[in-house]
């Protein structure tokens, strides 16, 4: 989606968040943050886990942004954080640029109705209420009337397919299904900000490629800005915009899906990731070669050109304008016999290009469908690489062997 | 030696000061004593005549055609039926009705005092504090003995019943109550917070029916122990069903003591029956 510009908002702002649960012996806190190398000290105190330990990020507005780690590494404390579910032991949380460790009780109630919605790992149904009833809560507590607040739940309702069930009780619904009303109940109250714990973790795979589908195209449609945790790694390269890895309390890596899958910067992210295939993150960017040797300026003597192609074993050159503009494909054929005509190479037919940030899939795709490499151009049609085929099988041996 | 034995046993004034307390509560409130006293008595009597003023076929319609609609059971509305015929051919519906009119009066007090006091137990440390030691109390003192204060506080009659039934009654609820809103699951809790609510939004919408089915057993622990509360209301002048025991017991009649004593049993059965926690649809009664 949106790669953010800095032009957009920060919607959502931890600084320096720590948590700590169990009693700390007094000033625990400040001789840990004095001295880095006592970190793991606090973890051996008896009674004491740090769930969260120097998380420091912004989401944008818009964002989608996912956090990741393995079961016990503090995401869901992280999360309760972000809508002060749990105080920070240390740091504050902004929220549309508001600290939310400075507004009043009631500022943050209203904070919570109006901007942000939460949806729980465990569901969190309340068992006395229909189904109905349920997805209606976050409006029933703004005061929203009676009527209106069945319409819009019901319509959250069926946007994550469960009408017909509306008079049931939680406890008559499978795992799946009462995940399903945790969504629609956090939808329903339509918040700019959504907050989700693994959301989908209890649907099966194909129902979970429906609601992520479904998902991306509300989040794309009306913007939301949304953190997702999740333990899935597929999930999370598909629908993150940034992902951020979690170990022990602490994000040690963060950045877009593709970083996070090609340049792992510790062995923890690095075994995380090693089961991903390098396909699903892998884009023309990264596959394609300088474009320089297969490039050929208009202005450029032909007779220079396919000396240049003998030489280097080329069958084609690109032809640009001194922007580096693309105008067209000359191979070696065309060369020898533009020289016999005796008149300079130009750019003629249409060459099928692809952009950058186009998929492997779509690359390998127009790779098959033409005999020349693919030229890879930016929005105003410069070169910025070639795509051999070579390249490409060599990205795919390298994915089979890893 | 003997001079530690008789600082031990010099007795501390413990008995007296309550006497003390109990008596000086008495002349200076006596005014606000004799207030509730006739708005309790107003009450129960309210409650007696309406009861009795129902012919007992009616009655018992109604409460068949209630414990039918509270329990969708028909075992339990026929027993209904079955045990206020029973009490009707023994003679002791009068009785039975009196009796009625004190535990409904009670077991209403009781709540309105106890579940209260529950929701303030379960939210504060310190009132939990405070009133755990003061709920042992009120329990496990023989009941015998706090009759005497009611007595001296609201004279002969129904009050001082139902004041001492209160007394034995309320701990259940009050401490079902507390136990049923501590045991709210923390998710639960945290979704009505994630969503906004207010304290009074988390009262009403999560905490009381999250902790419905524990408080409705406070409710029948509560009504049980104002049943078992009515013979030794008899003692003090409160008519009923205990009376017609008492009655029995002075003069050693063996088949009336029997009559009586059963139909406190049926009444206790039928209360018990209708008013019980169902099992909840979420299955977490
Ligand atoms: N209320 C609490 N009291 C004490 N410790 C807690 C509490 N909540 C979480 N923890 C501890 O904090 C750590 C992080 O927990 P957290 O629930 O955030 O993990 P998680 O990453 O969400 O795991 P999972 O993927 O299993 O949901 C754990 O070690 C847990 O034991
Ligand atoms: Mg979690």
């Amino acid at each position: 989606m949106n790669q953010g510009t800095d032009a957009t908002a920060e919607k959502l702002c931890c600084r320096d968040v720590w948590k700590i649960f169990g009693k700390l012996p007094g000033g625990a806190l400040g001789q840990l943050r004095n001295a880095p190398q006592r970190q793991h000290e606090i973890q051996t105190l008896p009674g004491c886990t740090v769930a969260v330990r120097e998380a420091d990020f912004s989401v944008r507005e818009g964002e989608l942004f996912v956090i990741m780690g393995l079961s016990g590494s503090g995401k869901s404390t992280l999360m309760r954080c972000l809508n002060g579910l749990i105080r920070p032991t240390w740091g504050e949380v902004f929220v549309d640029g508001r600290s939310l460790q400075a507004i009043s009780a009631k500022q943050l109630r209203r904070l919570r109705q109006e901007k942000m919605a939460m949806v729980f790992q465990h569901f969190a149904l309340l068992p006395h209420r229909t189904i109905l009833d349920n997805v209606a809560l976050g409006l029933e507590l703004q005061g929203v009337s009676k009527k209106r607040r069945r319409a819009k739940a019901l319509e959250a309702l069926e946007l994550v397919g469960l009408q017909g069930w509306e008079r049931n009780h939680p406890v008559e619904l499978s795992g799946g299904m009462q995940q399903r009303v945790g969504l629609a109940r956090a939808l329903a109250v339509d918040p700019q900000i959504l907050l989700m714990d693994e959301p989908f973790s209890a649907l099966d795979p194909l129902i979970r490629r429906q609601m992520q589908d479904e998902f991306l195209k509300l989040a794309a449609k009306v913007k939301k800005t949304i953190v997702f945790i999740t333990h899935d790694l597929d999930e999370a390269i598909r629908l993150a915009d940034r992902i951020a890895m979690m170990k022990d309390g602490r994000i040690v890596q963060m950045g877009t899906p593709e970083q996070i899958v090609l340049e792992p910067e510790n062995d923890y992210v690095e075994e995380f990731v090693a089961s991903v295939s390098r396909a699903k993150v892998i884009t023309a960017r990264h596959v394609m070669a300088d474009p320089r040797p297969w490039t050929s300026r208009r202005e450029e003597d032909p007779l220079a050109v396919l000396d240049r192609m003998k030489k280097e074993d080329l069958q084609c050159v690109f032809i640009t304008d001194t922007d580096r503009r693309l105008l067209g494909v000359l191979t070696r054929e065309e060369a020898a016999r533009k020289i016999r005509g005796g008149s300079a190479p130009a750019g003629c037919n249409g060459v099928p290009a692809i952009g950058p940030d186009a998929p492997l899939s779509e690359v390998v795709e127009q790779a098959a469908s033409s005999i020349h490499p693919t030229p890879v151009l930016d929005g105003r049609g410069r070169i910025l690489g070639v795509v051999t085929r070579k390249r490409l099988l060599q990205e795919w041996k390298q994915d089979l062997e890893g | 030696m003997n001079g530690i034995m008789e600082v031990l046993t010099t007795k501390i004034p413990l008995g007296e000061g309550v006497a003390w307390l109990v008596d000086t509560l008495t002349t200076r409130f006596s005014a606000q004593f004799r207030f509730v006293s006739d708005m309790l008595e107003g009450g129960i009597q309210a409650l007696t005549w309406c009861l009795s003023a129902l012919h007992p076929l009616v009655f018992i319609a109604l409460c068949t055609a209630l414990a039918w609609f509270i329990r969708k059971s028909k075992g339990v509305a026929l027993a209904c039926a079955l045990g206020f015929l029973l009490l009707l051919n023994l003679g002791l519906w009068e009785s039975m009705v009196q009796t009625l009119a004190l535990i409904i009066a009670a077991t209403l007090l009781s709540l309105t005092l106890g579940i209260p006091m529950g929701i303030l137990n379960a939210h504060s440390r310190t009132a939990y504090f405070v009133t755990r030691p003061l709920l042992d109390l009120m329990q496990t003192i023989p009941a015998f003995v706090y009759l005497i204060p009611a007595l001296m506080f609201f004279g002969l009659g129904e009050v001082p019943g139902v004041f001492a039934t209160v007394v034995f009654a309320m701990p259940p609820v009050i401490r079902l109550t507390c136990l049923g809103i501590q045991q709210v699951p923390t998710e639960r809790l945290e979704a009505g917070r994630a969503f906004g609510a207010n304290w009074w939004q988390m009262l009403l919408k999560i905490e009381i029916p999250s902790a419905m089915p524990s408080i409705l057993m406070g409710v029948n622990q509560t009504i049980m122990m104002a049943l078992s509360m009515v013979v030794i209301a008899a003692l003090i002048g409160a008519e009923g069903l205990g009376a017609s025991v008492m009655r029995a017991l002075a003069v050693v009649d063996v088949g009336m003591g029997f009559e009586s004593g059963l139909g406190i049993v049926v009444l206790a059965m039928l209360l018990d029956r209708i008013v019980r926690p169902e099992k909840t649809p979420d299955g977490s009664s």
